[in-house]
């Protein structure tokens, strides 16, 4: 579905139509990406993370494949063939460089794309199946990316698997056997090494395949905009090329920019030094953490230090994965008919307390498991799912919003029947 | 929104481009010769890497290789063949008329000086790349006494250049240098 008045794709070279007619690929770029998909016309520069975790995804999978003709999924050269990338390969060092830098850019893009959609309520109807996707992706996201960080088979890689599959072992009952089943033995060896590259290589095609029915759900109700107001007429809308693909395309150079600086002058600074130490299944690192985009959920892992019910552990386990699940119920939990944090001015204050909590939890993911860290995450922790859970549905039924401007045209040129006739009022004067 | 702009886009200079047909052009073009930059490292990494090309020369002892006794050495990954001529076959090959040959080279061409008796070569067929029989002990010579290549029936002479069979020239001589008894090859 598009707008009645989205541009029609009407090729006028003869070989585009003779394309368009037996494989209309072009049609569908056009309405996908090009003029023939309307786009509100008031988009901030908050609806260009969309756009740049597409980007991401493509550098990472093209700096993936590259990667992949040069490791060795073996865990007795896995560490050294990452330095051969490193010192011997042609620009290996800047494949590998780009490809590990490019994760932690793809989450913060990605984490900027959520917390849009918190602020906005993205999530709404008619925008839930959009959101629910979303969130399969962020999951696949993190299933990837931790898989990644195993293939360098460091001290962290290690470690880290040892941890993540051993947060299984908290199921009762069957728990120790599906941490066997998962890593192939009884702790991360080889077999485990090889199943996560084949699985690493594999899952990001998947994450395309899920970005295109995320893209598609989205080119039903149009994008959302920063008043939450539908579009109501032709005034409101804008085609996306060339007015977003020129605002997309600037936010990709300011992305390029921050990027290029972490890529070329700060590598490693996204990284754990404790990586660069080969495997070691005698010995655990100190500080044994996970790269810094899933703090906040091993906060929350972490913050379980008592039995209650049942054991500690698995409560961390639980609260680790409904954390995001949680997000799963946004729609249905925010029930305020207005979407716009813009005209909710209680919601917008709460919105802004969660983002000081996700914070916290993003620093005290990466702090030493001491007090007063510990305590500090439990605190963060319950305020977490208290503003999910309690919060959020609360201020839905008392808040009373702001006045929502009539239409985008109106919120963009004010109240002004002449100016807000648009286009149309323009070319008949 | 025509009446109530009036802002660059509508400037229009007097051979008709507008400023922002430049400003458009400027920027995708810019765009454009940096992502073509970044093609460099993509097809570059595929190239050798440095541990490969460090492994590009090959050096053997061969102080001890008597008359009509070869070596199997690798070179770069692929055979080498390195023999020391018996004087009969020397006299083989200096009495062919080079000029005859598929790939005129004569037995002085295909070695260096002071050390014409011996012979370096590639032990791979220049038809599509097989290893030739010939340098070990009770393998077929072929019909000129020096390599045969079994894949499609090449036959090389004693200074293993092309006589019969598809090959279109000679087995490949790499550049080489001899110094005390070392051979050093690359």
């Amino acid at each position: 579905m598009s707008f009645p008045w989205a541009k029609q794709y009407e090729p006028t070279n003869p070989f585009m139509k003779y394309l368009d007619e037996k494989l209309p690929l072009p049609r569908f770029v056009y309405n996908a990406v090009g003029a023939g998909y309307p786009v509100p016309r008031n988009l901030s520069y908050m609806w260009n993370f969309g756009v740049l975790a597409g980007f991401c995804l493509v550098l990472q999978i093209v700096t993936g494949v590259v990667l992949a003709m040069h490791y060795a999924a073996n865990d007795a050269i896995a560490f050294d063939s990452v330095e051969h990338i490193m010192r011997d390969v042609n620009w290996g060092w800047l494949m590998r460089y780009a490809h590990a830098n490019g994760a932690s850019f793809f989450f913060i893009v990605i984490y900027l794309h959520i917390f849009r959609g918190f602020y906005y309520s993205s999530y709404k109807a008619p925008r839930e199946m959009i959101w629910l996707i979303g969130v399969v992706i962020f999951l696949l996201m993190m299933a990837t990316a931790f898989m990644g960080y195993v293939l360098p088979w460091g001290q962290m890689s290690f470690w880290g698997a040892k941890v993540i599959t051993g947060l299984f072992g908290a199921i009762p009952l069957v728990g120790e056997s599906i941490q066997i089943w998962l890593l192939g033995g009884y702790a991360p060896d080889n077999a485990a090494l090889n199943r996560f590259f084949s699985l690493h290589f594999l899952l990001p095609f998947v994450i395309a395949g899920v970005v295109i029915l995320h893209i598609w759900a989205l080119h039903l109700p149009g994008s959302s905009n920063p008043t939450g107001v539908e579009v109501k007429s032709e005034s409101d809308t804008l085609p996306f090329h060339p007015y977003y693909t020129a605002k997309d395309g600037l936010g990709l150079a300011v992305f390029l920019i921050l990027y290029a600086a972490f890529v070329f002058f700060m590598p490693n600074a996204l990284g754990h030094p404790d990586n660069y130490i080969p495997a070691n299944p005698l010995s655990t690192p100190a500080l044994i953490v996970p790269e810094w985009y899933f703090y906040p959920f091993y906060a929350i892992l972490r913050a379980f230090t008592f039995d209650f019910l049942l054991p500690a552990k698995l409560w961390g386990v639980l609260a680790m994965f409904a954390a995001i699940l949680v997000w799963f119920f946004l729609p249905w939990l925010d029930k305020s008919p207005v979407r716009s944090g813009r005209y909710r001015p209680l919601f917008r204050k709460f919105f802004w307390i969660l983002m000081l909590d996700m914070a916290a939890l993003f620093y005290l993911g990466g702090a030493h498991a001491e007090e007063p860290y510990i305590m500090l995450s439990q605190i963060a922790t319950a305020y977490y799912f208290l503003h999910f859970l309690v919060i959020l549905p609360i201020i839905s039924s008392i808040e009373k919003p702001e006045p929502l401007p009539f239409s985008i045209t109106e919120a963009v040129l004010g109240p002004d029947e002449k100016k807000a006739q648009g286009d149309s009022a323009g070319t008949a004067a | 929104m025509a009446t109530t702009t009036n802002t660059a886009d509508t400037v229009v200079a007097e051979d008709g481009v507008r400023r922002r047909d430049f400003i458009e052009i400027a920027a995708v073009a810019t765009a454009g010769v940096g992502g073509i930059f970044t093609l460099i490292p993509l097809v570059s990494q595929m190239a050798p890497s440095k541990d490969v090309l460090a492994e590009s020369s090959t050096e053997l002892d061969i102080s001890s290789l008597e008359p009509g006794q070869s070596i199997k050495a690798m070179f770069r990954k692929q055979p080498v063949f390195v023999r020391n001529l018996t004087q009969a076959e020397i006299d083989a090959a200096n009495a062919v008329d080079v000029g005859e040959l598929r790939d005129a080279e004569s037995l002085a061409d295909r070695t260096i000086e002071g050390h014409e008796n011996i012979l370096v070569v590639m032990g791979v067929c220049t038809h599509l790349g097989c290893v030739p029989l010939g340098a070990a002990q009770g393998e077929i010579k072929g019909e000129f006494g020096g390599y045969f290549c079994p894949c499609h029936g090449s036959h090389y002479d004693t200074a293993a250049r092309i006589r019969k069979g598809p090959a279109p020239s000679n087995l490949e001589v790499p550049e080489y240098s001899i110094t005390d008894g070392t051979l050093l090859i690359g």
